[in-house]
């Protein structure tokens, strides 16, 4: 059985509707990529499985529970972790600050914590006491993926984490994917950049306009196939 | 030598306004929120002090501590389920709402307590002084002070050295990455709440010690202390300290020159800083 699964999940933006009935699966240690281009609804799909948007309690299940409808917080309690888009580090917490607020609603001790975080990214901690606005981008980057990981969560997703990222910032943050799938974590990685995806996915998602246009696992899929799925087919 | 024990005795008065203002620039500084109803609720706080110490025959410096946990409960019941259900984007509806709860305040206190001004019992404390070299200070000025400074130390700590506080800091800078945190941004608002009005209950007792209280006089207090918190730079407690000291060292200074003047000199004390400085003396960063 999947760990998490979102089935005929839909989402509106007041008259506009983002989401038409999508349907993912995430296998317990399983790693998925969703690719898409922008306003694809990659992003509408993170923040409905978090609990940022609500929906239909059966839209969503994990670990055997609809979650569809639960708040962010009690979600994030449960073990789904997110690092959002646009990383969202909080501007009045340092650094250290910035990662232990990771652990408020969820303490549960396992592989992450302060001391494994700072040895997967170790320039945090020669930055713990700055600003974590004052940080370079990428160690932005490093900020939002430690936070989520401090509560030690079965699910983590990640939201467009190469955005605006120079590609040599972005292979050192993906360096980091690995280590975080092996310490036991399930992911969800939402991308644009498509070789990255396919690199650290099992099986990919492709969306358009709102629904899921393709799925397999990176072997299983050509590159035609994804241009069609990722653009629409004509382009 | 008049001056400079005018300006002390300021300086003492200062802490008085500043606590008034320390849990109205807590609730600002966390919710964006301008409890208008803040003046009032001091008042009501001088009142519950003032029923536990009738009722119980408690001095009023124990009855404090029977009514802050009673009005953290006040404070945290009116923001989860009232004051949480106007914040928005617009400044509006809580204006609106506090406002009205202001006047029902009043009303309530008026209606229960009669129009009678009142006091809280003193005892030879309130009335005893101390003499530091040619001039005397009253234990109370000076006991108000000192609680001014404990309750911005204590706040300060609560700020940068818990959990909690990280967890306000948190949900000020955004309530939705916040609950991603695992935070309930109701509920850390509605803690920062009960917190203030137990700030609230300790300028209450001084209130209550210091003068007569009436059910009519909570929006001249709501006056000092936002003209304290606004001297200090929103969100700032220190500043708050500051803009509190300000006002009161302005008030005896201009009571010294002419006892008309002394409300008139405060107000005139904080236009000058607001020209000179419009966003107080120490404005956060990011406002």
């Amino acid at each position: 059985m999947a760990l998490l699964q979102t089935q005929n999940l839909v989402a509106h933006y007041g008259d506009f509707q983002a989401l038409f009935g999508v349907d993912i699966e995430l296998g317990d240690a399983e790693t998925i990529a969703i690719i898409g281009a922008n306003g694809a609804g990659k992003t509408t799909l993170m923040r409905s499985i978090c609990g940022v948007l609500r929906n239909d309690a059966a839209a969503v299940t994990y670990d055997g529970t609809a979650i569809g409808a639960k708040p962010a917080d009690e979600i994030m309690s449960k073990g789904v972790a997110m690092v959002p888009e646009g990383r969202k580090l909080f501007p009045s917490l340092s650094v250290e600050e910035n990662l232990l607020i990771g652990t408020y609603g969820r303490k549960v001790s396992g592989h992450w914590n302060l001391k494994t975080v700072y040895e997967l990214f170790p320039i945090l901690a020669e930055r713990r006491n700055n600003p974590g606005t004052a940080l370079s981008g990428g160690q932005q980057q490093m900020v939002a993926i430690g936070r989520a990981l401090m509560s030690n969560p079965r699910v983590l997703l990640c939201d467009e984490i190469s955005l605006g990222l120079a590609p040599v910032v972005i292979k050192d943050i993906y360096k980091a994917i690995p280590q975080i799938k092996a310490a036991g974590a399930s992911l969800i990685v939402v991308e644009q950049d498509i070789a990255q995806a396919m690199a650290v996915a099992d099986r990919v998602y492709c969306m358009m306009e709102g629904r899921v246009t393709l799925s397999g696992t990176p072997e299983s899929l050509s590159r035609d196939k994804i241009h069609n799925a990722y653009f629409g087919a004509g382009h | 030598m008049i001056w400079i024990d005018t300006i002390i005795q300021g300086i003492l008065l200062g802490g008085l306004y500043a606590l008034f203002a320390s849990g109205l620039s807590l609730v600002f500084g966390i919710m964006r929120l301008v409890n208008l109803a803040h003046g009032d609720l001091i008042v009501m706080g001088a009142y519950l002090i003032l029923v536990l110490v009738s009722l119980l025959g408690l001095s009023p410096f124990i009855a404090v501590f029977i009514a802050m946990p009673a009005m953290f409960g006040v404070g945290w019941v009116l923001q989860r389920y009232l004051l949480n259900r106007t914040l928005g984007d617009d400044i509006l509806p809580p204006l609106l709402v506090t406002f009205g709860l202001s006047i029902a305040l009043q009303n309530a206190l008026l209606e229960g307590f009669s129009a009678d001004s009142q006091r809280l019992p003193t005892n030879a404390l309130t009335t005893a002084s101390v003499d530091v070299g040619p001039i005397t200070l009253g234990v109370m000025p000076l006991l108000t002070f000192a609680s001014a400074v404990l309750v911005i130390v204590g706040l300060n700590q609560l700020f940068y050295r818990t959990e909690l506080g990280r967890a306000f800091r948190a949900t000020s800078d955004d309530a939705t990455t916040a609950s991603l945190m695992g935070i309930k941004p109701a509920n850390i608002f509605a803690t920062a709440t009960g917190i203030a009005l137990v700030i609230v209950t300790i300028a209450a007792l001084y209130l209550g010690l210091r003068a007569n209280f009436d059910p009519n006089i909570g929006p001249a207090r709501l006056i000092y202390a936002f003209e304290a918190v606004i001297i200090g730079g929103l969100g700032s407690l220190w500043g708050t300290l500051l803009g509190g000291i300000i006002i009161g060292v302005a008030q005896t200074l201009g009571a010294a020159i002419n006892p008309e003047w002394q409300i008139l000199a405060g107000h005139i004390a904080f236009l000058i800083v607001l020209l000179v400085r419009p966003r107080g003396l120490f404005p956060r960063a990011n406002d």
